[in-house]
């Protein structure tokens, strides 16, 4: 599983790459974090704002931070 | 496309139908001018249409959204609909009494009489003023 956090590097989005990291070490999953900064990588996404959360290119969450609880149920099997 | 840092709450989506008559590009022409102001950022309907989870999310989370439709065919209203995005603020050009036909050279005084409408259906929810709350990095906070 690969899961992108997208943000130029707010505050917001250092805490939504946070909870991520935190869900995906709770949840035991075999996951791959990448932060992704870069503006133009970002617009690849198609995404109206950060911080973004994308799992396996599917965008799960927008301009908003997700709660670890939230993510669990994104990258639970 | 993300501009800057963080999404601000007061930051509008502008969704218009930018359909192929008059009222359709009139709607698009407002959802420029009003981004270039600073009062809303247009955004991409044709992304939503073709299913883009980027897209579809984005009109999902963003806190406040208005679509414009140019007539009551209701393109962008039915573009929402099929993928499952909440209809928050609406308008139809038709409505405001515009007469749909193929002259596609717009009017300052239509162009300015949809700019009040949209900032009118938008309400007193919050106050409009250009998005420029950004530290010198470029993020908010």
């Amino acid at each position: 599983m690969e899961i992108k956090v997208l943000g130029p590097g707010c505050p917001k989005c250092q805490i939504a790459e946070k909870n991520v990291r935190d869900a995906v070490s709770e949840a035991g999953v075999d996951a791959t974090v990448i932060k992704v900064t870069d503006t133009m990588e970002i617009a690849k996404h198609g995404v109206f704002g950060t911080p973004a959360v994308v799992i396996d290119n599917e965008v799960k969450s927008v301009g908003k931070i997700p709660g670890k609880e939230e993510i669990k149920t994104w990258i639970k099997k | 496309m993300a501009e800057g840092c963080c999404t601000k709450n007061r930051n509008i989506m502008i969704l218009a139908c930018s359909g192929g008559s008059n009222v359709g590009q009139l709607a698009n022409r407002v959802a420029v001018e009003l981004t270039q102001e600073g009062i809303g950022k247009m955004f991409c309907l044709a992304g939503i249409g073709g299913h883009l989870s980027g897209f579809v999310q984005s009109a999902r989370d963003v806190p406040q959204m208005v679509a414009v439709d140019g007539c009551s065919v209701g393109c962008a209203k039915a573009i929402l609909e099929h993928a499952e995005i909440p209809i928050k603020d609406y308008l139809v050009l038709t409505d405001l009494g515009m007469e749909k036909n193929k002259n596609f050279d717009l009017k300052a005084d239509e162009i300015q009489k949809v700019k009040d409408a949209v900032k009118e259906v938008c309400g007193p929810k919050q106050p409009f003023s250009p998005i420029t709350e950004m530290d010198s990095s470029g993020c908010c906070h």
